[in-house]
C-alpha cells in the first residue's frame, strides 16, 4: 500500500533481481560460513563428520532459502509479518506444554528434517513484527507512552516464555534486540534512559542484597556471578570452561599454533568447542591475525547492513535491516565477550560458525529478508 | 496511515542518524574486542601459553632399578626379578566379563579376583589399565599372548619385582621390602618423590631398609602429553633415572646355609667372625622365615603361623637377641684381674665347691669343689670358685670396662633392624635403673656371666675374634658398594698385655683339647684347625624348692621354655686364628652338649670351605657325624659331601 505510494522509478523484476542482490554481503556470509566449516572440521580431528557435513548441507538450503526470500517483494514480508509474529509465540507456548527438553535448556520442534527451536525463530519474528509495528505507526506517536508500551509488550512476552526455558542468552539477544529496533524508530531516548538507569539500580540492588533477608537471587546465582568475575576461583568447577577458554585463546599468539595444531582443543580441554566454544579453537590455532580478521568480516556485514539500510526509503525494510544487523552483531558480540571472559557464560553461538541447525537457517532466513528489502527498496 | 513525502524523508533521516549513532557503538564494542584479543593474545601470550603446556604435560616418575645384593663371593642374595602380570582396558575389551571368563580358562584365576577386577574397571575411566593377575609364570604369560586374538583388551605387561633366592637364609639379614605405608612416610621424613608412587617398595627390615638410600637410586621422569580426562597421548621426553647402587655383604651364602640347616630344629643363632678383618661370614638366625612372601604381601595365616611359634622365626636372635653370657664370660673376668695385676696366670685359688661372700654361700656348679685351681685349671674346668674369688678382688667396675674393651655392650655400626647393645652392668646403671646399690653378690654373678650381664651372639663372635687377634676389630657386613670397598674397621692392637692373652687362648685351647676340658667331647683331631673354645650354660630361671621337692632337680625335666640357654664359643686354627664363632641355642641345656659340636661343625666348614671332612673328627665319632651330615638340610647338598670339599 504505502510502499506504491513512494516514488518508484524503477524496480526489479523477474532473475534481473539477482543483480540487485546485495553480492558482497553473500560472499561475506560465504567467508564467515567457510571458515566455521574449517574450523568444525579441525575440531573434529581432521574428518568431515560427524559436523561439516550436515553444517555443509544445512548452509546450502540456507543459501537457497535466502535466495527465495531475497526474490519475494518485501511489502509480502510486511504483511507477514504479525502473522509470523504470532505463529512463532505459539511455537513457544506449544513447546513449553509439549516440547522435548534437551541439552538441559533448548526446546525444540522435531520437524523430521531438522530439530526447530521456535526461541530462534522468534529473534526473527520479533524483529519482523516490530519494523511492522512502526512502519504503521504515525511518526509523530511514536514517543508517546501508550505507544511505547504496545511494543515493549511485544518484546516481553516472547522473552518471558524464553526465559522461562531458560534460555537467558537468547532473552538477552531479543531484549536487546527489540530495544536496538525502539531506539532506531525514535523513541525518545529519556526511555532509554530511564530503563537502564532502573536496571541499572535492579543490578545493583540484587548484589547488594546478598546474604540479607530480602535477598533476591538464589546462592547458586551468585556463585554463578562469582565465577565470572573470577574464574580462578574455582579453576575445576563451574570456573573451568571459562578459564580453560582463556588460556587456548591466549596461547595462540599473534600467528596461532597452526591449523588442527591446538593442544587445548585438541585434548579436548575446550569444552563445547564445536558449538558456543569454538572461536577459542580459531584463536588458538590461527592467532591474533584469524581473531580478528573473523572479527572484522563480522564488523563488515554489520557495515553492509546500515549502509544498506540507510539507503532504504523503505521504513520497514530500513528498520528490518537494521534490526537484524543488531541481531546479527548481538549474536557474536555475546559470543565472542563470553569466550574471553567479558562476559558471563550465557549460551548464545557464534553465527554461522558454531555447530548448530537452527541457529544458520534462522539466520540466512533473515539475511533473505534483509537482501528482499536490499532488492525491493523504492529507488 | 496516509505518509507524506515529507514525513517519509524525515523518518529516513531520523532512521539513519540513529542507525549511525547506534552502529558507531557497535563498532566501538568491537573495537573493545578487538583490544582485548591484542591484549589476550599478545600481550599475554606467553602466560597462556605456558599455561597451555602446564596443562597438556603431565610428569611421571619412572622409579628406578632397586640395587641388587650380593655374598662375598658375588652369589645374588636380593634380585629383581621380572614380574610378569596380565592387565585388561575395558575400551578395548568391550565385554569385560566375557572375555575374563575366557582367560580363567587359560591361567589360574579364582572368582574373588575376577569380581575384584570386575569392580576395578567400573570405577576407573574406561582406558585406564586394571591389573587382573599379578606374577604369573612364563608359560601362563606366553599362553594368554597365544590366545590373544581372542582376548580383546587383555596385555601382559613386565615390571620389576624383588625376589630372594636363597629364601630364609637371608631374611634376618637382609630382610625385605615392601609398600610404602603411611606410617612410613610420616616417620621417614624423605622428601623423595618416589615415595609419592603409590605401592612403590622400599625396605621394610635389615639391609634393606638400613641402606635404602644406597639401593632406592634416583627417579627418572617421563613427560606425556595428557588430554583434559587424563588419557596419555604420546610421550614428550623421558630422562632415565638412575638406578640403585649395588651391594656387596661380607657374608658367605654357603656357610650361612650351613649354619643355618647345621641350627635347624632348634632356637638359636650362631655368628662367624673373620677375626683378622672383623668381616661378619655368617650371621644365622633360626628359625628363619620366607622374604618372599612379605614382598609378595604375606597372607593373615601364613603371618599368624609365625607369630604364633614360641621359637619366635620373626626375631633376629644373633644380634637382637640377648642373653646371660654365662661361663663364656669367665674369659673377660680373667683378663680384667690379670691387667688388673690382683692375679698372676700361675697363682692358685682353692675351690672347696662353694664361696662366701656378703654373708652368703655361692656355689660352684662342681658341688664336690675342684680343689687347687690356676688360670688354665680355672677355665679349663670351668670352675666358678676361681671366678668368684678374682672378681672380688678386681671389682667390677674393671670387669666391665674389659667387657666393653672386647666388644660387649656396644651396637657397633652394621646396618641390621634392631641390633640390640645387651647389658655391662655398672654400680653406676644398678643404683639409676634399679634404684637399689649394688652388692658383693652381684659381682659374683657377673665374674660367671649371670645376673644382670647380657649379650648378643654377634657381641660373643667379636669378643672371641678380639680375644684370638688381639685386634680391636670391629664388625663389618658390607663389604663394598658398587665395587668400591668399604673401609675395614679396626682400632689396633688391643691395649691388654699379650702374655695375658695369650694365657687365656691357651686355657681355651684346653677346654677343647684336653681331658677334661668341656668341649673335649667336640674336639678336631686335624692338627692344622685345631680349635679354643669355651662352654656356657645360662640360667633362665633357678630351679625353685618346690620343684625340687617334686623331683625336678635336673634341667631336663622342666618345660622346654624355662630351660637353661646353652652357648659355646671358639675361634681356630689354634695357632694362627682365622675365624671365631658364637653358637646360642635357647633352652638348649648344656653348652658344651649342644653348641660345642654346632660351633666345631661350622669352624671345620669355614676352615675347609665346605662340609667338613669326617678325618677332622675323632674316629669314634665319624659314622654319626657321617650320618647327620647327610640328613643336614643344606640348599644344594653335594652329592659326593667329603670328597669335594677338601680345595
Amino acid at each position: 500500500m504505502t510502499y506504491l505510494e513512494n516514488k518508484v522509478k524503477f524496480v526489479p523484476t523477474g532473475f534481473r533481481k539477482l543483480l540487485f542482490l546485495n553480492w558482497p554481503l553473500i560472499l561475506l556470509l560465504s567467508a564467515i560460513a567457510s571458515i566455521g566449516f574449517l574450523m568444525l572440521y579441525s575440531v573434529a580431528g581432521g574428518s568431515f563428520t560427524p559436523w561439516v557435513d550436515p553444517q555443509a548441507k544445512r548452509f546450502v538450503i540456507g543459501m537457497i532459502l535466502m535466495l527465495v526470500i531475497a526474490m519475494v517483494p518485501i511489502w509480502f514480508w510486511r504483511n507477514m509479518a504479525g502473522l509470523a509474529y504470532g505463529a512463532s509465540l505459539a511455537l513457544l507456548v506449544g513447546v513449553e506444554l509439549f516440547g522435548t527438553v534437551g541439552m538441559g535448556a533448548q526446546r525444540w520442534i522435531d520437524l523430521g528434517f531438522m530439530r526447530l527451536q521456535p526461541s530462534e525463530l522468534t529473534k526473527i519474528t520479533l524483529v519482523m513484527a516490530l519494523a511492522a509495528y512502526y512502519d504503521w505507526l504515525d511518526i509523530h506517536k511514536t514517543s508517546r507512552l501508550i505507544w511505547v508500551l504496545i511494543p515493549v509488550v511485544l518484546i516481553l512476552m516472547p522473552v518471558a516464555l524464553v526465559l522461562k526455558q531458560p534460555d537467558l542468552g537468547t532473552a538477552i539477544l531479543m531484549l536487546a534486540g527489540g530495544g536496538f529496533i525502539m531506539f532506531l524508530a525514535g523513541v525518545h531516548w529519556l526511555y532509554f534512559a530511564v530503563v537502564i538507569g532502573l536496571g541499572g539500580g535492579l543490578v545493583a540492588a540484587v548484589l547488594n542484597s546478598r546474604g540479607t533477608d530480602w535477598q533476591l537471587i538464589k546462592d547458586y546465582q551468585f556463585r554463578r556471578i562469582d565465577t565470572f568475575l573470577d574464574p580462578a576461583s574455582d579453576p575445576l568447577g563451574a570456573g573451568y570452561h571459562i578459564t580453560q577458554s582463556k588460556i587456548a585463546l591466549g596461547s595462540g599468539g599473534i600467528t596461532g599454533r597452526g591449523f588442527m595444531q591446538g593442544t587445548q582443543s585438541r585434548l579436548n580441554f575446550l569444552p563445547e568447542k564445536h558449538t558456543d566454544f569454538i572461536f577459542t579453537t580459531l584463536a588458538e590455532e590461527f592467532g591474533f591475525i584469524g581473531a580478528a580478521s573473523l572479527l572484522a568480516l563480522y564488523v563488515l556485514v554489520l557495515v553492509f547492513c546500515i549502509t544498506s539500510a540507510i539507503n532504504n526509503k523503505d521504513r520497514f525494510g530500513a528498520l528490518l535491516t537494521l534490526g537484524i544487523g543488531g541481531t546479527f552483531f548481538l549474536f557474536f558480540a555475546v559470543n565472542m565477550s563470553m569466550v574471553m571472559g567479558l562476559a558471563p557464560v550465557v549460551g548464545v553461538p557464534l553465527p554461522l560458525v558454531s555447530y548448530g541447525g537452527s541457529a544458520m537457517l534462522v539466520l540466512l532466513v533473515a539475511f533473505g529478508l534483509v537482501q528482499s528489502a536490499h532488492v525491493h527498496k523504492p529507488r | 496511515m496516509k505518509r507524506t513525502s515529507r514525513e517519509t524523508d524525515d523518518s529516513t533521516r531520523k532512521i539513519g542518524r540513529r542507525a549511525l549513532f547506534l552502529g558507531a557503538i557497535q563498532l566501538g564494542f568491537a573495537g573493545v574486542l578487538a583490544m582485548r584479543m591484542r591484549s589476550m593474545q599478545i600481550d599475554q601470550a606467553d602466560q597462556f601459553r605456558m599455561l597451555a603446556e602446564e596443562n597438556r604435560i603431565n610428569m611421571r616418575l619412572l622409579p628406578p632399578a632397586r640395587g641388587l645384593i650380593f655374598d662375598r663371593d658375588g652369589v645374588p642374595i636380593a634380585v629383581n626379578d621380572q614380574n610378569y602380570r596380565i592387565v585388561i582396558v575395558r575400551e578395548d575389551a568391550g565385554e569385560v566379563e566375557a572375555v575374563l571368563a575366557r582367560l580363567q580358562t587359560l591361567i589360574p584365576l579364582s572368582d574373588e579376583d575376577i569380581q575384584r577386577t570386575l569392580r576395578e574397571t567400573e570405577r576407573r575411566s574406561s582406558f585406564v589399565p586394571v591389573t587382573v593377575a599379578d606374577r604369573l609364570t612364563w608359560e601362563d604369560l606366553a599362553r594368554v599372548a597365544v590366545n590373544a586374538p581372542a582376548l580383546p583388551g587383555i596385555r601382559p605387561e613386565v615390571g620389576l619385582s624383588r625376589n630372594y633366592p636363597l629364601e630364609d637364609d637371608f631374611a634376618h639379614i637382609v630382610g625385605y621390602v615392601g609398600p610404602v605405608s603411611d606410617y612410613d612416610l610420616s616417620k621417614l621424613n624423605d622428601p623423595d618423590p618416589l615415595l609419592q608412587i603409590p605401592k612403590f617398595q622400599i625396605g621394610k627390615s635389615g639391609v634393606e631398609a638400613k641402606m635404602e638410600h644406597v639401593l632406592r637410586g634416583r627417579a627418572g621422569n617421563t613427560q606425556i602429553e595428557v588430554n583434559a580426562l587424563g588419557r596419555v597421548m604420546r610421550e614428550l621426553a623421558r630422562t632415565e633415572g638412575t638406578a640403585g647402587r649395588n651391594l656387596q655383604l661380607t657374608v658367605n651364602a654357603g656357610l650361612q646355609n650351613y649354619v643355618q640347616a647345621r641350627l635347624a630344629g632348634e632356637s638359636g643363632a650362631a655368628v662367624v667372625t673373620d677375626v683378622e678383618t672383623g668381616d661378619l661370614l655368617a650371621i644365622a638366625s633360626v628359625p628363619s622365615f620366607d622374604p618372599n612372601k612379605f614382598v609378595r604381601g604375606i597372607s593373615s595365616a601364613d603371618y599368624s603361623l609365625l607369630t604364633g611359634n614360641p621359637y619366635r622365626p620373626l626375631a633376629n636372635k644373633s644380634v637382637q637377641g640377648v642373653y646371660p653370657p654365662g661361663s663364656t664370660f669367665k674369659m673377660i673376668t680373667a683378663l680384667a684381674a690379670l691387667e688388673a695385676g690382683v692375679i698372676a696366670p700361675e697363682d692358685t685359688v682353692y675351690c672347696p665347691g662353694y664361696s662366701v661372700a656378703g654373708g652368703r654361700r655361692f656355689h660352684c656348679w662342681k658341688r664336690g669343689g675342684h680343689g687347687h685351681m690356676t688360670l688354665n685349671d680355672g677355665l679349663v674346668q670351668s670352675c666358678d670358685v676361681y671366678y668368684y674369688d678374682i672378681a672380688q678382688r678386681t671389682g667390677i667396675e674393671k670387669i666391665t670396662a674389659m667387657a666393653r674393651k672386647l666388644g660387649l655392650g656396644s651396637a657397633f655400626d652394621i646396618p641390621m633392624s634392631a641390633v640390640n647393645e645387651g647389658l655391662t652392668p655398672t654400680k653406676e646403671w644398678k643404683s639409676t635403673q634399679r634404684g637399689r646399690d649394688w652388692t658383693i653378690g652381684d659381682t659374683l654373678n657377673s665374674s660367671i656371666g649371670q645376673g644382670f650381664v647380657l649379650a648378643s651372639p654377634l657381641q660373643l663372635s667379636v669378643m672371641l675374634a678380639r680375644i684370638a687377634s688381639g685386634n680391636a676389630i670391629s664388625p663389618r657386613l658390607v663389604r663394598s658398594v658398587d665395587g668400591i670397598e668399604e673401609p675395614l674397621r679396626s682400632d689396633g692392637p688391643l691395649d691388654i698385655n699379650p702374655a695375658y692373652l695369650r694365657a687365656v687362648r691357651k686355657a681355651m685351647y684346653g677346654v677343647s683339647n684336653t681331658q677334661r676340658g668341656t668341649g673335649y667331647g667336640s674336639r678336631v683331631i686335624d692338627d692344622t684347625m685345631l680349635l679354643a673354645g669355651k662352654s656356657g650354660t645360662s640360667q633362665v630361671r633357678n630351679i625353685t624348692a618346690a620343684e625340687r621337692a617334686r623331683g625336678v632337680t635336673r634341667n631336663e625335666d622342666l618345660p622346654w621354655e624355662r630351660r637353661d640357654h646353652a652357648l659355646f664359643v671358639a675361634f681356630a686354627p689354634y695357632e694362627k686364628p682365622r675365624y671365631s664363632v658364637a653358637v646360642v641355642v635357647e633352652h638348649g641345656g648344656g653348652g658344651s652338649a649342644v653348641c660345642a659340636p654346632i660351633a666345631r661343625d661350622i669352624l671345620l666348614y669355614a676352615m675347609t670351605g665346605g662340609l667338613p671332612p669326617l678325618e677332622a673328627y675323632p674316629s669314634s665319632q665319624r659314622d654319626r657325624i657321617a650320618e647327620e651330615q647327610r640328613n643336614l638340610p643344606l640348599r644344594n647338598h653335594p652329592a659326593t659331601a667329603t670328597a669335594s670339599s677338601r680345595a
